[in-house]
């Protein structure tokens, strides 16, 4: 059997397909699926082989779609997700999240829900709404969005969430109680430098194997070595503290690439217009940057937080999707990179998936 | 029977569910939730969960603009319509 490279396109019209070729310097593009609509994240189950994509309609509320054919024909659904009558109405799922026998969704505004089913149906997993900080939670720029889930890779009750705006969550009983982990992470938008919670973090990964979380902030990248309960920043060496997307090399715990944007009040592109993504070998103690085929002048592009992905190969491939629709690519784990799709509408999201040639 | 027009877009997402549909219903949210029981979903694409319209959609009875509490009369003919939205 051959593996084949899928890369997963959420777009603001849509999802999109990229199939590589073995050496992972072609690429066939399919789409749009999901009647164009906005497509925030998208997944490869690999224990059921199904394709799943989250996003939410302008008329027609929150959706997720899925498709058991690797985007050949595609179903949806939106059975389950809402808070009720007594709750908020939900404008989009942001973020999916497959573990064992179970699915998870992030929701705008911030909720989590759970879908036994493959993806048919979903229930609201109503502890983190129950936490006590709710009712101050607000909204910032990128809306109130649960748009990160991580699930431990050997004790699945295990879970961190990230909510923009709102900080980063921990639960140990699946879901029913959580904690806030936010303890040594700047706000400085606040008027407490360190709050308990109120932290605007952009994208939360925790590594293959449990050891240590991730996260780019609104104010800087962080390490947590203790399952989220401090935090060590780890910015120095990095041309701003302001960044979205963030990624882990599925086997190296200490190797990790950001793309790190000129500021939160200074537009948000890639500082002077160069596009660069950042990669540390020593979990952040220090970084170098990867250049080799990116713009190098008048690229005045973002990469939002789901913008970046990774696939499991050896060596790792690397992709980079824009705020402008372009895709770059590295299949030497970022030493050189393609651009290997453009013209695409404002790219929300970018995954990877395995799957047989 | 209230005769009801569905948009397209809508038929797209909710497997089965034709462009127009003839059922009984004293007021438009009656309607909506009968939808439902036979295209689960439905409802949540057109309602919020306040059981308000979604903002962009549009209800028109016998060529009025309606809301969940419009009633309806045994001929009634009732359009769903997005609204001018997107970008």
């Amino acid at each position: 059997m051959t593996a084949q490279v899928l890369v997963l396109l959420g777009t603001k019209k849509g999802a999109f397909l990229l199939t590589g070729n073995e050496g992972r310097t072609e690429w066939h593009l399919r789409g749009p699926f999901c009647e164009a609509s906005p497509i925030y994240h998208m997944v490869y189950d690999d224990a059921t082989h199904l394709l799943y994509a989250a996003g939410g309609n302008p008329w027609f509320g929150p959706g997720i779609w899925r498709s058991e054919n690797v985007g050949e024909t595609w179903s949806h659904t939106n059975i389950g997700l809402t808070y009720g009558e007594a709750g908020p109405g939900i404008s989009t799922i942001w973020h999916l999240t497959p573990a064992r026998d179970v699915i998870y969704a992030g929701a705008d505004p911030a909720g989590l829900f759970a879908s036994t089913d493959q993806g048919l149906t979903w229930t609201h997993v109503e502890g983190l709404r129950n936490h006590p900080t709710c009712a101050q939670w607000q909204p910032g720029y990128g809306g109130l969005c649960l748009h990160s889930i991580v699930v431990h890779p050997t004790e699945p009750d295990r879970m961190w969430v990230g909510i923009s705006a709102v900080g980063t969550f921990a639960t140990a009983d699946g879901g029913q109680t959580w904690a806030t982990r936010n303890q040594g992470v700047r706000a400085e938008f606040h008027p407490e430098r360190y709050p308990e919670f109120g932290q605007c973090v952009h994208k939360l990964l925790l590594t293959a194997d449990g050891a240590q979380l991730y996260q780019q902030n609104h104010c800087g990248v962080y390490r947590s070595d203790d399952a989220g309960v401090h935090w060590q920043e780890i910015t120095a060496g990095l041309p701003s503290d302001f960044g979205f997307p963030l990624a882990l090399h599925p086997r190296d715990p200490n190797t990790l690439y950001v793309i790190p944007l000129n500021g939160g009040d200074k537009g948000r592109y890639v500082p002077e217009g160069r596009m660069v993504v950042w990669r540390s070998t020593d979990g952040g103690d220090s970084w170098g940057p990867l250049t080799r085929g990116l713009p190098e002048e008048h690229a005045y592009l973002g990469v939002l937080r789901e913008g970046m992905a990774v696939d499991t190969l050896d060596p790792v491939g690397i992709y980079v999707g824009t705020s402008t629709g372009q895709v770059f690519g590295s299949h030497d784990e970022g030493e050189s990179w393609q651009q290997i799709c453009t013209n695409l509408p404002p790219i929300l999201s970018v995954e990877t998936a395995l799957v047989e040639a | 029977m209230a005769q009801v027009h569905l948009p397209r877009a809508l038929t797209a997402l909710v497997p089965g569910l034709p462009l127009r549909v003839e059922l009984d219903a004293q007021a438009v949210q009656e309607l909506i939730a009968k939808l439902d029981q036979r295209w689960a979903g439905l409802a949540n694409c057109l309602c919020n969960s306040h059981m308000t319209l979604r903002p962009h959609i549009n209800v028109y009875v016998d060529g009025e603009r309606a809301m969940l509490s419009t009633m309806l009369h045994p001929r009634s003919v009732v359009r769903v319509l997005m609204a001018v939205s997107g970008g």
